[in-house]
């Protein structure tokens, strides 16, 4: 007991104070937090500016390119081709050709630029001439665009779990699908990455033959136990000051922030011609009630989430998942030589974990499926299915059936490894097969 | 008195023999060579010495009682193929693996200082080893070996990445140690550290002990009686003739540094000092000593001998 003590101590510290570890410590709430500010940052400053020249031969459309503070549009009164000559020769970012129709309203358009226009600009010319060419044609048909701006309708669904207690849960299931993806992924990317890490560990011992000096201290068993604990910890200490870091940049970023700024877009900016103050109140109005209602929807399906629940199960999920797939790596490095033989053996340990993902895909669609339900009982797959799930909602006797059958799991994958992993670090110069490796399992030591 | 005493032990691999009933006596306080070609055994006898495997057959006794988990931690054993964690301090690593030992920290750290001291090591402490020379390395290497006093050290191919200079300071160690009552076990294919060092062998090939005893007995066993006379002037034909009418039968003549060496084997009916007599009349002798086969030669010719025996039973 004392030495697997000591060795989790080295395991442990020896990464610790890694520079790798220090930096993916730092960058990795960074990133996360990353995710979550950048999009609201970005739209809060803008993008960069961009001058377009309008040509609007038919005249019904110029009145309303009205410039933004992304789009500054300039009309043009020249011909086409003259147009065009001055269009190199100026410093614009594109020209828009609007060619005039006898019969009909236009419906096409062309966009010249120097090089390929943003996937946003031509978005939003095309908006600007589809609400206009539509307010036209009602027009032309007798129909008051502001009758049909009364008509249209946004339908909001406000998801409510009911217990049968009768007690009531506002459930966000935009949130819980996002929750749930995004703690199955991190298990599936930890899992892999710690289990590579102690794989790599147990290499490295036996390449550089210290296994044979380390042998005669501790029992194979407490070496490798101790090499995962020790891998285990680093990876939960890591998760922890991810999490607390995490919670930090969001909470820093969102005080520092102005409310509103972060709930609505800023009204947009008429320069060259006012609208009529009725006008802009109806866009930015329409445009604000949708915006505000998304972004406040998913604040409150945050603020329903029962955070301690998901953070405790993704700590066991994630500790369990990775004793039971970090001993199958143990054993695996124990069996080869060098990192470049492991694919034989790698195969069989990834295509559980690669199946789980593509499982917590489905499990989205339908939490509480039989697919669901039983992948995130069997050990092998529910550390990233039962994550993907928890958001959804989960009874307890199912998150019970599957801790207990997890445990199990990494009970019998430990015993399993640590029958090979006794062989196998002492054997050297063999390309070893899987018939071998039955063979070792089987050796009386 | 015996330290560890081997009786009977076998153990396969699947189809492979890898030690075939093999009894040992190692005495306390003495240096035991153990020899043998590569693939003979060794290493399985070692590990099973060391408790990393057990014997299929047989029994191991540590001073007397069953070997058990508790008398591991008065072994030390310095692998044949031995490393460290190249990534890692120099005096960090030591520290963990004598800490490994059951040493305590404190403990671990003072006699640490001592031998990196007495090594010369003391500046590279605080170097990972892949820092260090190769000779440092195994010192390094040594030292960790040692550093929890063990009453049965192991050592397999101590000399092996040593010069010369190392290797005569890692000897001088070992003597040491056995003056201070540690018994030793020294597996190595230099005969000649054999020859100076061990008082005892075990010759084991093919899974099987083929030879052991006392150095001495072992070398005087082989001994074909023949003695080497080294004398200033060449003797003459006439002279020889009559020696070896005598039965003295001479064997070689070498001519080195302007002496002139004879060897010659002695009959079962005449002493070493009859030999002398018959040639003091004729010249000044200047050297006369038993010509020992080595123990590479024993060694080489045992191994021979039984590999015949395996193909022709």
């Amino acid at each position: 007991m004392k030495n697997t003590w000591i060795i989790i101590q080295r395991e442990y510290l020896t990464r610790v104070r890694k520079k790798s570890f220090i930096i993916m410590t730092i960058v990795g709430p960074i990133l996360l937090a990353g995710l979550w500010i950048l999009p609201i940052y970005i739209s809060s400053l803008g993008q960069g500016k961009k001058v377009v020249q309008v040509l609007d031969e038919s005249g019904l459309f110029i009145d309303k390119f009205i410039s933004t503070e992304n789009v500054y549009f300039i009309p043009v009164l020249l011909r086409l081709e003259e147009a065009k000559q001055a269009f190199l020769a100026s410093n614009d970012d594109a020209l828009l050709y609007i060619p005039r129709t006898e019969l009909n309203f236009p419906v096409t358009a062309v966009l010249f630029s120097r090089s390929q226009p943003g996937v946003d600009l031509k978005a939003s010319v095309r908006d600007i001439m589809r609400r206009q060419a539509e307010a036209l044609k009602l027009k032309a048909k007798g129909i008051d665009p502001e009758v049909l701006n009364t008509i249209k309708t946004r339908i909001l669904i406000h998801a409510i779990k009911l217990s049968k207690d009768g007690t009531e849960e506002k459930t966000s299931i935009e949130i819980s699908t996002a929750l749930g993806l995004l703690g199955g992924f991190f298990i599936y990317f930890l899992i892999f990455m710690f289990g590579a890490q102690v794989m790599r560990g147990v290499i490295e011992e036996k390449t550089s033959r210290i296994v044979e000096v380390i042998i005669t201290s501790v029992k194979p068993f407490q070496l490798m136990a101790g090499k995962i604990i020790g891998v285990g910890l680093v990876g939960l200490t890591q998760f922890l000051i991810w999490v607390v870091f995490t919670g930090v940049l969001i909470l820093g970023f969102q005080a520092t922030q102005p409310q509103e700024n972060s709930l609505s877009k800023n009204p947009p900016i008429t320069t060259q011609k006012v609208l009529t103050p009725q006008q802009m109140q109806l866009i930015s109005e329409a445009e604000q009630d949708q915006d505000k209602s998304i972004i406040q929807e998913a604040f409150e399906g945050i603020r329903q989430v029962n955070f301690p629940l998901v953070l405790s199960a993704f700590a066991f999920f994630f500790l369990g998942g990775y004793l039971l797939y970090a001993a199958l790596y143990a054993a695996i490095g124990s069996a080869v030589e060098s990192e470049t033989d492991t694919q034989q053996f790698m195969l069989p340990v990834t295509i559980p974990l690669i199946l789980s993902f593509i499982i917590a895909t489905y499990v989205i669609n339908d939490p509480n499926s039989s697919t669901a339900i039983w992948f995130s009982i069997i050990p092998l797959t529910s550390p990233v299915v039962m994550m993907v799930r928890i958001p959804f909602g989960v009874p307890w006797w199912h998150l019970a059936l599957s801790m207990i059958f997890l445990v199990v799991g990494f009970v019998f994958t430990t015993w399993l490894a640590s029958r090979i992993y006794r062989t196998g670090i002492l054997m050297y110069g063999k390309k070893v097969s899987w018939s071998e490796l039955i063979r070792w399992f089987r050796y009386q030591l | 008195m015996s330290i560890l005493s081997i009786k009977e032990v076998s153990k396969r691999y699947g189809q492979f023999q890898a030690l075939d009933n093999v009894n040992l006596e190692i005495q306390r306080g003495s240096i035991f060579g153990l020899l043998g070609p590569n693939g003979a055994g060794k290493t399985t006898l070692i590990r099973i010495i060391n408790k990393i495997i057990a014997p299929d057959e047989g029994n191991v006794f540590y001073e007397g009682q069953p070997l058990s988990s508790r008398f591991i931690s008065q072994m030390g054993y310095l692998p044949e193929e031995r490393g460290l964690y190249k990534k890692m301090k120099a005096g960090e690593q030591a520290l963990y693996l004598a800490r490994l030992k059951g040493l305590s920290n404190d403990g671990a750290l003072k006699e640490l200082k001592f031998w990196f001291t007495r090594f010369q090591i003391q500046d590279w402490w605080n170097r990972k080893v892949e820092e260090l020379s190769k000779g440092m390395q195994q010192k390094l290497q040594f030292i960790v070996t040692v550093v929890h006093k063990p009453r049965l050290l192991i050592l397999d191919e101590p000399f092996s990445g040593f010069d010369p200079i190392n290797t005569d300071l890692i000897k001088k160690e070992i003597l040491r140690l056995k003056s201070e009552g540690t018994t030793i076990v020294l597996s190595t294919h230099d005969m000649g550290s054999v020859e100076e060092l061990c008082d005892n062998i075990a010759l084991i090939n093919q899974a099987k002990v083929v030879l052991q005893g006392a150095v001495h007995e072992i070398r005087s066993g082989y001994s074909k009686n023949l003695f080497e006379v080294s004398v200033q002037r060449e003797l003459e034909t006439q002279e020889l003739s009559t020696m070896n009418k005598d039965s003295f039968e001479l064997i070689n003549i070498t001519h080195q540094n302007g002496h002139y060496i004879y060897t010659f084997a002695l009959g079962a009916a005449h002493s070493p000092n009859q030999l002398l007599q018959r040639i003091m009349p004729y010249t000044e002798i200047l050297e006369f000593r038993e010509k020992l086969p080595s123990m590479h030669d024993i060694f080489v010719s045992a191994v021979k001998q039984q590999s015949l025996n395996t193909i022709i039973p």
